[in-house]
């Protein structure tokens, strides 16, 4: 499903990725740690296509595409899913009329009509179930004044609206009390298809408690320097990112 | 002598050589007026840059230039309502009034309104309603400080009278169509008043409208009195073509427990200038002034405010907002003045800008005079780009970029436009700047309005 190899690239001249390697496939479940500027954010930024950072050497293909040279919009209505660590506040745009023009602009990419405004309202209502947000949308501008909670919630609610084939979770942990940390986990996990992959980037491993990985990669000074089973999460909680720090 | 200077003299020479024709035309008292304001205009001249209100809008260019003749009366063509409109807002369709390159357009349909309330020209109103024109006419707008004001004065001939009686409650909101149509470039002038007794309530919406290709240069001014107890919203639509310069002044009188709003939309035009001048004259009195320009091209936009607290315990709120692209330039020059007695006063302030594109060009100034210590006073401007976070958020969820640089400008919009309290006047108004803001004709559908 994605296939990155070799993939380097800067922000303002300075080198963040120095050759990241990483294979998904269906189904997969892979948990990205590392300290903090290792790399992991720009990994994901990268990937979505944001445009501030130059690659500079390497290759991404999604679903056998090379993806590089697409803008952040195809990439994402090829089923592509960035849950942003500080998901933006956009005053004045309504939620559902964001909603509404991302699962059109969706489907018109797949050659399907805009849905209707009731199929629209209850898929909507639907999705909200799955992380719990009681609140009505209706009026409320995209995350203006949404608590730190209610932002990631809301984060996995699009996800779960736009039913994405690989989502790129980043540090959607960070900023959770404990049980909005379990309404987000579950309803990553409600999503969890044999059709379709995550990547879960996170510092510490109490998100892995409750999304189980496949792979768990530590990213370090831009490369992956350690790929192993989810047990290596547990390692990393016990020792911390010291040893790591001291091999490589 | 400079342009402007030139200027000056041929529109003086204007005045004189057709002195007869313009006094002529049966307004009686609006003639009372004129020798004082040609002295006036005279003696001020045309604002140059070195004006301080006019720092940032240079008149020079957009008022000389080709020749323009002048309509010194009506012309005598009839047009049919239904051809140019077919008003498709329900609560807006009944009270439609044509006024036609400044003059009350003759062939207007009467007009269903409450008893005692009075809509027509100002000519008209002049000679039938003497009483209400000595009282107000003139009493807002000083030409002796202004001399554009003074022009207009020397110059002013017709426009819209309205007046609402005590106690009247106007529902629906009456709709005053401005259309410059001419077969040559034209000066317009333009007079209204406005006349709200106590504890009256009403709605105007002024539509200003190109009909050609035509270069106009219109100096328009309102002038608005608001007696005790009243509630009064006058919203704005300017959508003239590219060659039109527009200067338009409003004076607002409030009384005691007034509640007025003005809301100015610009959305297309040449040059459009529009200065507003409210005096909150009464204790509890409420003005809003707000306003959302859009311009384009080598498009001018500039707002000029002058609220005047001269009584404790008002309250004022200013909302300005603008999006500018090319090589257009816009100026805001936002000024609150606190009286010595005006305690309790409480006064706010906002312009917020977008730079579409590196070459336009926005400045901004607030101005503040306060003369005394009880007052909640707060101001602010920003001049920045479209959020690039909030961008790359919207298009990361598969939205293409013109359309999340659309809904970022549109919600930016929104929040002028969300204060049209008409429900369907401000879908209506969301609708045309939607479809400004796609580079589509920001005009309504049903009128045949021509823009370049």
């Amino acid at each position: 499903m994605l296939e990155i190899k070799n993939l380097h690239a800067n922000i303002e001249g300075k080198e963040i990725l120095k050759g990241i390697d990483l294979i998904v496939k269906p189904g997969e479940v892979h948990a990205i740690m590392g300290p903090n500027g290792s790399g992991k954010s720009t990994l994901a930024s990268v990937l979505a296509g944001r445009d501030i950072f130059e690659v500079t050497d390497g290759s991404v293909s999604f679903l056998g595409k090379d993806i590089l040279d697409l803008p952040p919009e195809d990439r994402a209505r090829m089923g592509m899913f960035l849950g942003f660590q500080y998901p933006v506040e956009i005053p004045g745009v309504s939620m559902v009329n964001f909603m509404k023009a991302a699962i059109n602009e969706h489907r018109k990419y797949n050659n399907l009509d805009p849905l209707s405004a009731s199929d629209f309202l209850k898929l909507m209502r639907e999705k909200k179930e799955i992380v719990e947000i009681t609140s009505t949308l209706t009026n409320r501008s995209v995350n203006e004044g949404f608590s730190g909670g209610e932002k990631k919630k809301n984060e996995i609610f699009q996800m779960a609206m736009l039913d994405p084939k690989l989502a790129i979770l980043d540090e959607t942990d960070s900023g959770l009390d404990i049980d909005a940390l379990r309404i987000v986990a579950s309803g990553v996990n409600k999503l969890r298809t044999q059709h379709n992959a995550t990547i879960v980037i996170t510092h510490y491993q109490r998100l892995l408690d409750h999304i189980v990985p496949d792979f768990v990669h530590v990213l370090y000074k831009g490369r992956i320097v350690k790929s192993s089973g989810k047990e290596l999460a547990l390692e990393l909680e016990e020792k911390g990112y010291e040893w790591i720090k001291e091999q490589y | 002598m400079t342009k402007l200077e030139t200027l000056q003299h041929e529109l003086l020479d204007l005045f004189t050589s057709n002195k007869e024709t313009i006094t002529g035309q049966d307004a009686p008292l609006l003639n009372e007026f004129r020798a004082s304001a040609f002295d006036d205009f005279k003696r001020l001249g045309i604002p140059t840059k070195k004006h301080e209100n006019y720092k940032y809008t240079n008149l020079e260019s957009y008022l000389t230039g080709p020749e323009y003749s002048y309509e010194l009366a009506p012309l005598n063509f009839e047009v049919n309502l239904d051809d140019l409109f077919h008003c498709d807002i329900p609560e807006l369709a009944t009270r439609i009034a044509l006024v036609l390159n400044g003059f009350y357009y003759k062939h207007n349909r009467p007009v269903d309104l409450p008893e005692g309330v009075i809509l027509c020209g100002l000519a008209e109103a002049s000679r039938e309603y003497p009483e209400l024109i000595k009282k107000h006419y003139g009493k807002y707008a000083k030409a002796e400080n202004d001399s554009l004001v003074a022009l207009n004065t020397m110059f002013a001939q017709d426009g819209v009278f309205l007046y609402i009686p005590k106690n009247v409650v106007l529902d629906t909101p009456i709709q005053i169509i401005n259309i410059a149509f001419s077969l040559m470039d034209l000066r317009i002038t333009r007079r209204n008043l406005i006349i709200v007794e106590d504890s009256a309530q009403g709605s105007v919406l002024f539509c200003d409208h190109t009909l050609c290709g035509k270069s106009f240069i219109t100096n328009s001014l309102t002038e608005i009195y608001v007696g005790e107890n009243t509630n009064f919203d006058l919203t704005r639509l300017q959508n003239e073509n590219g060659n039109s310069t527009q200067i338009s002044n409003t004076f607002i009188h409030q009384e005691g427990n007034s509640n007025l709003t003005t809301n100015t939309l610009s959305l297309h035009g040449g040059l459009i200038r529009n200065n507003t001048y409210a005096k909150l004259n009464g204790e509890n009195s409420y003005n809003n002034t707000y306003g959302l320009f859009l311009s384009d091209g080598n498009q001018h936009m500039s707002t000029f405010t002058n609220i005047h607290h001269a009584k404790p315990h008002c309250t004022s709120d200013q909302l300005v907002k603008g999006i500018l692209n090319d090589t257009s330039t816009g100026a805001f020059n936002g000024k609150i003045y606190v009286d010595k007695g005006a305690i309790k006063t409480e006064a706010y302030q906002r312009n917020n800008n977008i730079l579409l594109s590196k070459t336009a060009k926005m400045n901004t100034k607030p101005q503040l005079e306060i003369y005394n210590d009880d007052v909640k006073c707060s101001h602010g401007a920003t001049i920045g780009q479209l959020d690039t976070n909030a961008l790359f958020y919207i298009r990361s969820r598969g939205i293409v970029y013109e359309e999340a640089r659309h809904l970022l400008m549109y919600a930016f919009a929104n929040e002028v436009i969300g204060k049209i309290k008409l429900e369907a006047l401000r879908e209506r108004m969301i609708d045309m700047v939607d479809r400004r803001l796609r580079g589509e004709l920001g005009a309504c559908e049903n009128c045949k309005i021509i823009h370049n």
